[in-house]
């Protein structure tokens, strides 16, 4: 037993040395002077001076941020409904149809979500004049689409482990159905909702396949333009930015804990 | 006073039924949950269901808090047919198995929040809460949330939840099902000392005999959607009238046979298992020898090293087994026919007159009031 | 709140009951609940694929959009002509390009989430067996990098990998290698970056398996007699097989349709048919054709994975 502990140790330090050894890599060299990855010209702070001056990645992001935030916001409005009607809702028409469509986003291949959207907005243009041109809104729509299905996926989840007579309860003490959802089942699956929000938020902003083929020109997202900067090669402004962002994910991540930690004393 | 007085008190016939059930049917697909039934029950009853999971107790309960529809039938709560009127609009509470404590809700919001969906002002809200809280004595709980409190606090956070509308009825499932012995026990009088001082119908449903023999002013015994035998505690106990009800509640002997003497007075039923006549000291409706099951409880069996003076009820055999439980030992008997008897006794002294150990040669007896003939 | 089953209504004779239970049977909140993820799934899910197989079935037009109207109204002779190209299906299957890329793709995934489990395995047994207190923790450290942009960490990867990159250059250095390796845009770094990817989706489901296992068991399993392979070949992995379907299932599938890494990592000779579609969207810009590519895969290759999950009856714990 005390050598399959140590074999054990061993595998999982080379494993977590392998998830992180890529990360520290992109900060530190982040900071360095050379351009070159396999030389340390000494510590500098250059290439992110270089990337507030660099407009068109700040663009991007801005408009990334703001495409995530949007989509994030009507994917949990969908996708808790969906989970809700799907656990809740025993029989209904359509409820095979509805189960099927809320699953089959997690299979489908981005490259033809992507590729599928393009041609029904192109089609849609066609015969409804509506959306006229790809841009952010094509954008939304079909990051709102994909990623409510997770949402969907985990309210789903949330809701048929939690105990249904919670609902009967308050159903019995005069509850009706529409208060029933904002008094007792809204703030008890608020944890899944509010990973649901911060899952599609991360996918929404890591998107570049659906997003390069539904968003128009001068509409760029960042990961658009990452992959047309990084396909060429290494670039040291790219890592500064990966250092910003995972700072800023690493805050994030903090944060949520601390409250997690705080909500899970206080309720449960 | 105990819960079957209350119950001989009054002669139910006399007055009108409060909760009209009325041949009730509940399929879930092809599944018959509940199987054309009907029942009464009472203003201010303890009333119980008792009966084994899927029995369909706690359907019928469900149909009766309205989140169940009858699939046939009707149920009419103090005159009013219940079909149509949604959970939320029946003047009747319930206390779930499981509390079904709101843990995002504090104490005092808990038991609030029935009386604030029926918008009543706030300073009544406030009144009527902290009299509730006096009731159940969570005074120094009040402001907690749910996950810290006890299981016997739970209990009595759901009970106060569940009165604060003063209902008209209060279902109750399986209110005890979650304390450990000794605190359910002190929970049952508690219980009926507020159904007592309220004087609220309560309905409860439970799998456990006990509970229900001291709850229950009144009781039915369920069975595969059915209401096997409904009276008082103790008709249940001491006159079953079928063989499940004989056998689901206590323990219970049944010895196979046949009528050999069918008197208004008596019967005299010859039994190849028990070894010896079985005399019952009253009248059966039955057909000449016809195949009948004698049922008698452990508790109620005498045991002596000497035969008995008369020569029925007397079934020979040797000790085979012997349980020591503290206050009272169990013994297995093997009957000469090979048939095995259950026989209880009580310690009562540490050192009995009459010692009995494993292969003694016994013979069982009983008085001719002591056995139910079944016919069913 | 169940309403009552059809036969009910019908069985009963009186009209009132009749329009009770119709009453009863439709709930016009519920529906309207129901009707909003379901009409939105509907049009940007269900309609875009009729979209592409009715454009798969066009021919390729140098006009906006470019491809071809499957309808043609003929004026002057007062018919509509419908022409169907199915060239784009017979070159998928004369070509062998999109063939190979078909296997090469399914190859790639199988053999990258075979690896990827012979490395996460070990790692969340280990995990599942750490100390209570430190559990959460390394759990934690399993799922971070997931939130970290995933392109940026595929991006890490080939300053990593390439000719003069992080790995050759300590090579070199100490002196192992005199050559520099061609890593770099070759499957093996596909292979690397699959799994370095996925690496958190195949440990969670495992460690999930894993954590459930009760210690007990497998003192049960010492008490009788087995060694500890044994007790492992015997007890431990045959109970943590639903967490590894689970998890092969998490990996395959994204991979099977990966674009970023085959493009980022991989060598020119790398087919996938991600890419494969990528590329004739975007470089060829020939619509039909993609459309095809994308239809055939939907045949071949999601509708198997979506039965093969039913069959599995996933139980909300793929996330």
């Amino acid at each position: 037993m005390k050598k399959k502990s140590t074999f054990l140790m061993i595998t999982a330090t080379l494993g977590f040395a392998f998830l992180y050894a890529p990360i520290v890599s992109l900060v530190v060299y982040s900071f360095n002077a050379s351009k070159l990855v396999t030389v340390w010209g000494g510590f500098s702070t250059k290439w992110y001076g270089e990337l507030l001056d660099n407009d068109q990645i700040l663009d991007a992001a801005f408009i990334s941020l703001k495409i995530a935030v949007i989509s994030a916001t009507l994917a949990v409005v969908l996708g808790t409904i969906a989970g809700f009607c799907l656990s809740r809702f025993k029989r209904f028409r359509g409820r095979m149809a509805l189960s099927g469509m809320v699953t089959a986003p997690l299979v489908m291949p981005e490259v033809i979500t992507g590729l599928s959207l393009l041609l029904l907005f192109v089609a849609m243009e066609g015969l409804l004049g509506w959306p006229s041109g790809r841009g952010t809104l094509t954008v939304i729509i079909a990051h709102v689409t994909f990623c409510m299905a997770y949402v969907a996926v985990i309210v789903q989840s949330r809701l048929s482990s939690m105990d249904e007579s919670l609902e009967e309860a308050a159903m019995d003490l005069g509850a009706k159905p529409g208060s029933l959802f904002f008094l007792v089942t809204l703030p008890l699956i608020m944890p899944a909702i509010v990973s649901g929000w911060l899952l599609s938020f991360t996918l929404s902003l890591d998107d570049l396949v659906i997003a390069s083929f539904v968003s128009g020109p001068g509409n760029s997202t960042l990961p658009m333009v990452i992959f047309s900067k990084i396909r060429l090669g290494v670039s040291p402004e790219i890592n500064a930015l990966a250092t910003l962002m995972i700072a800023a994910i690493a805050l994030g991540v903090i944060a949520t804990v601390f409250q997690m930690h705080r909500l899970k004393k206080n309720a449960v | 006073m105990s819960p079957a007085e209350r119950g001989q008190q009054v002669t139910l016939e006399e007055r009108q039924p409060f909760i009209e059930i009325k041949n009730v049917t509940k399929k879930f697909g092809d599944f018959v949950a509940v199987d054309d039934l009907s029942l009464d029950i009472y203003q201010s009853e303890l009333f119980c269901l008792l009966g084994g999971s899927g029995s369909g107790k706690s359907t019928l309960l469900r149909m009766l808090a309205g989140f169940e529809n009858p699939t046939h039938g009707q149920i009419v709560i103090d005159g009013v047919d219940m079909t149509d009127i949604p959970p939320w609009k029946r003047s009747i509470n319930m206390m779930f198995q499981s509390y079904a404590l709101f843990p995002h809700l504090t104490v005092e919001s808990n038991i609030a929040f029935g009386l604030k969906r029926e918008g009543v002002a706030a300073r009544e809200i406030k009144a009527r809460v902290q009299d509730m809280i006096d009731l159940v004595q969570l005074n120094k709980f009040a402001k907690r949330k749910p996950a810290q409190l006890s299981g016997g606090q739970r209990q009595r956070v759901a009970l106060a939840r569940a009165l604060i509308k003063r209902p008209k009825v209060l279902l109750l499932d399986e209110p005890l099902g979650a304390l450990d012995k000794k605190l359910r026990e002190e929970t049952q009088f508690e219980l009926i000392n507020i159904q007592e001082s309220l004087g609220v119908t309560f309905v409860v449903v439970t799998h456990d005999q006990e509970e229900a023999m001291t709850l229950a002013s009144r009781m039915a015994v369920m069975h595969e959607g059915e209401i096997q035998q409904l009276g008082l505690p103790h008709e249940v106990y001491e006159f079953p009238t079928n063989r499940f009800v004989a056998e689901f509640i206590g323990s219970v002997n049944m010895f196979e046979g046949h009528v050999v003497e069918d008197e208004p007075d008596y019967v005299m039923i010859a039994s190849k298992e028990a070894g010896s006549h079985l005399y019952v000291s009253h009248g059966i409706s039955c057909s000449p020898n016809q195949n009948v099951s004698v049922a008698i409880r452990p508790e109620k069996i005498l045991m002596s090293h000497n035969k008995p003076e008369h020569d029925y009820n007397c079934c020979p055999g040797v000790v085979e087994d012997i349980a020591y439980m503290g206050n009272m030992s169990v013994f297995k008997i093997r009957l000469d026919s090979g048939k095995t008897v259950r026989i209880t006794r009580f310690n009562r002294e540490r050192s009995e007159d009459e010692y009995f150990t494993w292969h003694d040669k016994v013979f069982l007896t009983w008085g001719p009031t002591s056995c139910v003939v079944l016919t069913s | 709140m169940t309403t009552s089953s059809g036969a009910a209504w019908i069985a009963s004779p009186t009209l009132k009951k009749v329009a009770q239970g119709i009453k009863k049977k439709f709930n016009w909140g519920r529906a309207l609940v129901i009707s909003i993820p379901t009409i939105w799934l509907a049009i940007f899910f269900l309609v875009p694929f009729l979209v592409v197989f009715k454009i798969s079935l066009s021919t390729t037009e140098i006009a906006q959009p470019p491809y071809s109207a499957l309808f043609a109204w003929d004026a002057e002779e007062a018919i509509a002509v419908l022409r169907l190209n199915l060239g784009n299906y017979l070159f998928l299957f004369e070509d062998t390009l999109y063939i190979d890329a078909y296997w090469s793709s399914i190859k790639i995934a199988a053999i990258s989430t075979a690896l990827t489990l012979v490395i996460a395995y070990p790692m969340a047994y280990a995990i599942a067996r750490s100390h209570p207190k430190y559990r959460m923790i390394l759990l934690a450290l399993v799922i971070l990098p997931f939130w970290t942009s995933f392109l940026l960490r595929v991006y890490a990867w080939m300053g990593f990998l390439k000719k003069d990159g992080v790995i050759n250059g300590f090579l070199l250095n100490v002196g192992i290698i005199d050559q520099p390796l061609a890593i770099m845009n070759t499957d093996t770094a596909v292979y690397i970056g699959i799994i370095y990817t996925y690496l958190p989706f195949m440990i969670l489901p495992l460690y999930t398996a894993l954590e459930k296992l009760d210690g007990t068991l497998l003192e049960a399993a010492a008490d009788l007699g087995a060694t500890a392979w044994k007790t492992f070949f015997f007890v431990t992995l045959p109970l943590s097989v639903p967490g590894i379907v689970a998890g092969c299932m998490l990996v395959f599938i994204p991979a099977v349709g990966e674009f970023v890494i085959p493009a980022l990592l991989g060598g020119s000779d790398t087919l996938m048919i991600g890419r494969v579609l990528w590329d004739e969207f975007f470089l060829n810009r020939d619509w039909p054709m993609a459309s095809a590519v994308a239809i055939v895969m939907l045949l071949f290759l999601v509708l198997p994975i979506m039965l093969f999950r039913n069959t599995q009856g996933t139980k909300g714990e793929n996330f």
